[in-house]
């Protein structure tokens, strides 16, 4: 996917002009998730505790995340499948490519994958001959538009049901045009009914992976439409697409983490589908794939092991930081221009397509925590996006006037005398200037600021010049 | 109350020294009620967090240094807002880690650096205050402040003690004004869009008054209601607290 995430600035604003779009973003953290997730936080007094276990869990695999990749694999092997390790988004593409050669494979179902996305599969697989056929319903209906999703785990959460309804019509040719699509039951079954016999008739199926577990070389993944169960055990061929970081040791703990899992991305207790695939098909089993793959992908995460980002290696992919997010809740996941969107985004993006690309994404935020407070797995997503700006100011990658301005400032700031007679004459001409009004409507050099909100005047002296004249008189008297 | 003086230095930030001195009146005035000494550094000017958020990290490492020089030696530092008492609370000491002298200096000052209401209650066993303020008023939760320092109940528990005073809580006090520092001028569209939603969500309260702990909050909010013509009185908690509310409210006009 061609990464639009510079244009930032200019994204945002066609986001904020959507009307759709900001119906969308109201209904979900007025309604949706946001006040689902407290309620069923609030039931679990062990919630913070469980937080504190994942981040454990997670930075434990991490740290020695060599040993469980070879126990991983090792077992998956043993189970009858087989593990392919890729470098870069082109290398997964490839083996995805040859496996479903290989199948003699014509069309392909999927099951929701952020992987899929990063490494482009979709628009690969097209031009390589290969219907991908999308069977999350919210990835389904993106793919008709040919769009890429704006969440991670409601891909399609930018779109009203209108949007769909008018998506099906156009693309369902056996649709009935007097058939009602109001209610999100029938927009349901219209595309229930169109991915039925696609199931049935795929030579291969992928699926991304919410976990995979070294001690057994399960993969596992949770969904609430079932269409995931279908992907990986109709096809004759199961190809499982997962990123380095989802390993976890354990079953255990992979239990632990799909209790977070689900309260911190829709508010459930538990996802509706959990499904573990281990190898092919057995002697005796009544169904599942014959062949088993899974392709590894690192993609520039082994970089991140050890270093400042390595943080962000531990996220679950439960969308809680975007659904607490004031500015995803103002422009919408396309605005971030590239596959992750929100707070997760803007620091994991400018890991996978560098600072340059996507200097914009981690200065898009006020900092105000509370992606943080509610990350399952207890991210410290602000303390990174300041490192983010500390490489691009290093970098010299921020426009002049502002590193100008700010160093200017810095300068004045480490000059007490200097600062404090600066700011005495500033709060006088600036209260002065405000006048009775108490406020401006414009100011030439902070039209950012006045563009949208007034400037409210100061009110005429600077607090030390005041506490000076104080000391000054009660010395006298 | 806690008996003993103590000798507080008041970190005045930047903003309430060029904008709202009131503010910085009111804090000395409160301090000096829970049984302060209180004394105003010459030495300071910002706590540098322009610097720090922007990524320029040595020039945030020298204002550090330079505030630890003026606010040694005193039994506590306060500060009007939560944003300013969190980046040295919080942010000083993880700016040094390759520097154990300066590290352990940032920590010492970390330690007796406190946000000025909830030094009143927490550390001053400040249950109440003596003033009167015939108001229905509305609370902002600072990010910072509330989710750097937990600051949340402090200010409800005190400003339920000022006579005459109703407090009427926000649909969604934690969440951003959209005031951010450089955000707000960098991404001015969003940033009104997240102030438009705070303003809404204090005009549906019906109170005539808001609330906050947080200077750069409070210019945002004042400013964005004004713009909008909502006759709404904006002012720092401190204000109410200490009685002094016969200045005009931020952003009015002057009678
Ligand atoms: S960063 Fe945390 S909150 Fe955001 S998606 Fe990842 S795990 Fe969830």
């Amino acid at each position: 996917m061609q990464a639009t995430s510079r244009n930032f600035a200019a994204n945002s604003r066609v986001g904020l002009a959507n009307e759709n779009l900001q119906q969308a973003l109201d209904i979900m953290t007025q309604r949706g998730f946001p006040l689902r997730r407290r309620e069923v936080v609030a039931r679990l007094p062990e919630f913070e505790a469980l937080r504190e276990r994942g981040r454990e869990i997670k930075d434990h695999t991490l740290a020695h995340l060599d040993f469980y990749l070879e126990l991983y694999e090792e077992n998956v092997v043993a189970a009858g499948g087989e593990v392919h390790w890729a470098r870069t988004p082109e290398e997964a593409c490839q083996v995805v490519l040859e496996i479903c050669r290989a199948a003699g494979a014509r069309t392909v179902t999927k099951g929701k994958s952020m992987i899929a996305e990063e490494i482009g599969l979709n628009d690969f697989l097209e031009k390589s001959g290969i219907a991908p056929i999308e069977t999350d319903l919210g990835e389904y209906i993106i793919q008709l538009r040919h769009e890429p999703p704006s969440h991670l785990i409601a891909p399609a959460m930018h779109l009203v049901k209108e949007q769909v309804a008018d998506t099906f019509r156009a693309a369902h040719r056996t649709l009935d045009p007097r058939r009602p699509l109001i209610e999100a039951r029938e927009l349901c079954d219209e595309a229930r009914a169109l991915l039925r016999p696609q199931f049935l008739a795929a030579d291969v199926g992928i699926t991304g992976a919410n976990f995979l577990v070294a001690e057994t070389g399960s993969s596992i993944i949770v969904t609430n439409e079932g269409n995931g169960d279908l992907t990986q055990t109709l096809p004759r061929v199961h190809i499982v697409l997962a990123s380095l970081e989802k390993l976890v040791p354990t079953f255990e703990d992979a239990a632990t983490l799909l209790r977070l899992l689900a309260r911190s991305a829709t508010g459930q207790e538990f996802s509706s589908y959990m499904t573990a695939s281990t190898g092919p098909r057995r002697p005796g089993d009544l169904d599942g794939p014959e062949a088993y793959h899974v392709i590894l992908l690192d993609n520039g995460r082994s970089q991140m092991l050890g270093g400042e980002f390595a943080d962000m290696l531990r996220c679950i992919r439960c969308g809680a930081c975007m659904n607490h997010c004031p500015v995803y809740a103002a422009v919408g996941g396309h605005a971030y221009g590239w596959v992750y969107p929100g707070p997760m985004g803007a620091v994991l993006t400018p890991s996978l397509i560098g600072i340059k690309e996507a200097a914009s994404l981690p200065n898009a935020s006020t900092l105000c925590g509370r992606c943080e407070s509610v990350c399952p797995v207890k991210i410290p997503l602000p303390k990174m996006l300041r490192h983010w700006r500390e490489r691009e100011f290093a970098q010299k990658l921020a426009p002049r006037v502002w590193r100008n301005g700010l160093s200017l400032w810095a300068w004045v700031a480490q000059r007490p005398a200097l600062y404090h007679a600066l700011a005495g004459i500033v709060s006088r001409v600036l209260g002065w200037a405000g006048g009775p009004r108490g406020r401006f409507r414009s100011l030439p050099f902070a039209a950012g600021w006045t563009g949208v909100r007034d400037m409210p005047a100061p009110e005429g002296r600077s607090f030390h010049s005041l506490w000076a004249e104080r000391a000054k008189t009660a010395g006298r008297g | 109350m806690v008996e003993g003086r103590a000798r507080v230095a008041l970190f005045v930030t930047c903003l309430v020294d060029l904008f709202r001195p009131t503010v910085g009146f009111a804090a000395v005035k409160l301090l000096e009620q829970a049984g302060c000494t209180v004394e105003v550094p010459r030495a300071q000017t910002c706590c540098g967090q322009p610097a720090y958020n922007s990524g320029d990290r040595a020039d945030a490492k020298t204002i550090a240094v330079q505030v630890m020089d003026a606010f040694s030696g005193y039994d506590y530092v306060v500060a009007p807002s939560g944003s300013c008492a969190g980046m040295i609370r919080l942010h000083y000491p993880k700016m040094f880690v390759d520097d154990p002298t300066s590290r352990a200096r940032a920590e010492e000052l970390a330690a007796r650096t406190w946000e000025l209401v909830s030094f009143l209650v927490d550390v001053r066993k400040m249950g109440e205050v003596a003033a009167q303020w015939r108001r229905v008023a509305t609370y902002h939760d600072a990010c910072s402040g509330l989710r750097e320092l937990g600051v949340r109940d402090q200010p409800r528990r005190l400003l339920a003690s000022v006579e005459g005073l109703e407090l009427r809580e926000l649909l969604n006090p934690e969440v951003c004004c959209g005031f951010g520092g450089t955000f707000c001028v960098k991404y001015p569209e969003i940033s009104d869009k997240m102030v438009s939603e705070k303003a809404d969500d204090i005009a549906a309260t019906g109170a005539d008054a808001v609330l906050a702990g947080d200077l750069g909050c409070l210019l945002n909010i004042a400013g964005k209601l004004s713009r909008q013509g909502r006759q709404v009185e904006v002012r720092h908690v401190a204000e109410v607290l200490a009685g002094m509310t016969s200045a005009p409210p931020i952003g009015a006009p002057r009678s």
